[in-house]
């Protein structure tokens, strides 16, 4: 413990992230360029969300990691116990408890509050990447608001498959102003962006932070006779029977069994503590869940 | 009557290099311009520098905006210069592919200029796009398919689509029937001639094809070395041309 920093990143490194993420609060959905540096993991696990989680970590704070909405995955375990390790932070999976919670693809079901950080791992923050893969031009259409392209998008979405199909990483428009990238949260949870936490988002490998105040209007692109709906699997969760969460699929046998459950597994296993039961589901028992 | 674009003393220079210098002249609304020349005259330097792609060194170019009348474009704001760009404004490039987006379908390629100036509705895009493939000779059914599945031709005549769909008033062309078989460039030339006595379009056209601007142009500029040397009225300066250079150029055209 004592031979690393805190949190892993010198001081100096520290300062710089907490600029960027001050800057990028100042701008909501601004892109803000900073020094990302290299992190024991490789591009792509992570590497933006770990340093804006180390930059906003304090000795005092609760850490939870999720991936997919998992605590138990590998991604988020060795996450969570990196900064155990080198932050010495307590650690929780209880989305209440948690002071910074370091997300990868979900938001948690659970509401969050104004004393709570959400910190996002984003593999691509442009969002008009894939249809100008000039970075010059897409940083003067971001200064100009020229956002016409990303309509384009969707056109070929509706012509090409009846509906949006666009299922994740569902472009927004931050307080009126900047197109944003969610990262690839499901468009489910994207009526959530609009809480009362602190998001700031991370990439590492694209070296840009952005971030969303507390109670930032946040609203889905779309066209008026095709307007923006959130989706999830029809179906109620098969362990503790939730009806509103998102749901993971799975396939349980070759005789096309199956099952669905809450992708946040800590919002599920609160349910089946409070003797919430699915249709697959039995009852919660401890340490055999 | 009040001229649409205002060219005066326009000038650029590649270091010491002259790209085009000295060039003024008036277009009227409904007025086709040809500006003709070799290769490394200076045409697609002038072209770029009055369609606000490149920044002139010298001079003015004054069009006639909707809101507020003649106002030089070269000083104006970059964002209102790129209003004007996908607004009164078209560009019709010589390679289909510098002007489309090839990853994107012929409907999504028409409806960008539309969603750019806040259309959100789709099924109001879709239509229009359906009307302007038309206009171009593209069928229906082609609307989903890409721009690569497209022949050159079919791909020029999206382009001229993509660019008159929001009503421009100014069309810049830059060798528009290039690269393209000469039945082909028949009906392309048609269709543009149409499509500017039907709109009023202005247009101004470089191309190095005397037999394009006999056919679209009113009026015709001759450039070389960076220097305009003969201008007048198409028919006059290609029956009777005055510049030595001019009558090099008009007897070199192939007789078939």
């Amino acid at each position: 413990m004592s031979d690393y920093n805190f949190a892993y990143l010198d001081e100096q490194t520290k300062r710089m992230i907490r600029r960027a993420i001050l800057k990028g609060l100042a701008i909501p959905g601004y892109q803000v360029p900073f020094a990302s540096r290299e992190m024991p993991m490789p591009y792509g696990w992570g590497t933006g969300g770990v340093q804006v989680s180390a930059a906003v970590l304090t000795p005092d704070d609760t850490f939870k990691v999720i991936d997919q909405g998992a605590d138990d995955t590998t991604n988020a375990v060795s996450i969570r116990r990196f900064f155990q390790k080198t932050a010495g932070v307590a650690v929780t999976e209880a989305t209440a408890e948690a002071s910074v919670i370091q997300t990868r693809h979900r938001i948690p079901e659970q509401d969050l509050r104004a004393d709570q950080i959400l910190v996002y791992q984003v593999p691509i923050p442009e969002p008009l990447r894939f249809l100008e893969p000039s970075e010059v031009e897409t940083r003067k259409m971001h200064a100009l608001e020229e956002y016409g392209l990303m309509h384009v998008k969707l056109y070929e979405d509706i012509s090409q498959h009846g509906d949006i199909a666009t299922a994740y990483a569902y472009p927004v428009k931050v307080e009126g102003r900047y197109v944003m990238d969610p990262s690839p949260i499901p468009k489910f949870d994207n009526p959530k962006l609009e809480m009362a936490g602190i998001q700031i988002f991370g990439a590492g490998r694209e070296q840009r932070i952005y971030a969303i105040p507390p109670y930032t209007q946040v609203v889905s692109l779309d066209f008026d006779d095709y307007p923006f709906q959130p989706t999830k699997a029809d179906h109620a969760c098969d362990l503790c029977g939730a009806e509103e969460s998102y749901l993971d699929e799975l396939i349980m046998n070759d005789a096309g069994g199956r099952m669905f459950m809450c992708s946040d597994t800590d919002y599920c296993a609160t349910r089946r503590k409070q003797g919430h039961v699915g249709a697959q589901g039995v009852p919660y028992k401890e340490a055999a869940t | 009557m009040r001229p649409l674009l205002q060219v005066e003393s326009i000038a650029k220079f590649y270091g010491a290099r002259i790209g085009c210098i000295d060039v003024s002249f008036d277009l009227y609304p409904g007025e086709v311009m040809g500006i003709v020349g070799e290769s490394g005259s200076g045409k697609s330097t002038l072209l770029n520098c009055l369609a606000g792609h490149l920044t002139p060194d010298h001079g003015a170019v004054r069009f006639d905006t909707r809101a507020e009348g003649l106002r030089d474009t070269i000083t104006m704001s970059e964002p209102e210069r790129r209003m004007l760009g996908r607004t009164d404004w078209a560009f019709v490039h010589q390679h289909a592919r510098d002007g489309l987006r090839m990853n994107v379908s012929a409907g999504g390629n028409v409806g960008e200029r539309l969603m750019a100036v806040n259309a959100r509705h789709y099924g109001d895009i879709r239509a229009e796009a359906i009307d302007w493939l038309g206009r171009v000779e593209i069928t229906e059914d082609r609307i989903d398919d890409r721009p690569t599945a497209f022949s050159g031709g079919m791909q020029q005549r999206l382009q001229i689509a993509r660019n008159l769909v929001t009503g421009p008033r100014l069309v810049f062309m830059d060798e528009p029937t290039g690269g393209l078989d000469v039945s082909v460039q028949a009906r392309l030339l048609d269709l543009l001639r149409g499509l500017v006595r039907e709109m009023n379009l202005s247009a101004i056209i470089v191309t190095h094809d005397l037999a394009v601007v006999r056919l679209l142009a009113d009026r015709l500029m001759v450039m070389k070395d960076g220097h305009v040397i003969e201008t007048g009225l198409t028919d006059q300066v290609l029956d009777d041309p005055q510049h030595a250079y001019t009558q090099l150029l008009v007897s070199s055209v192939l007789q078939v």
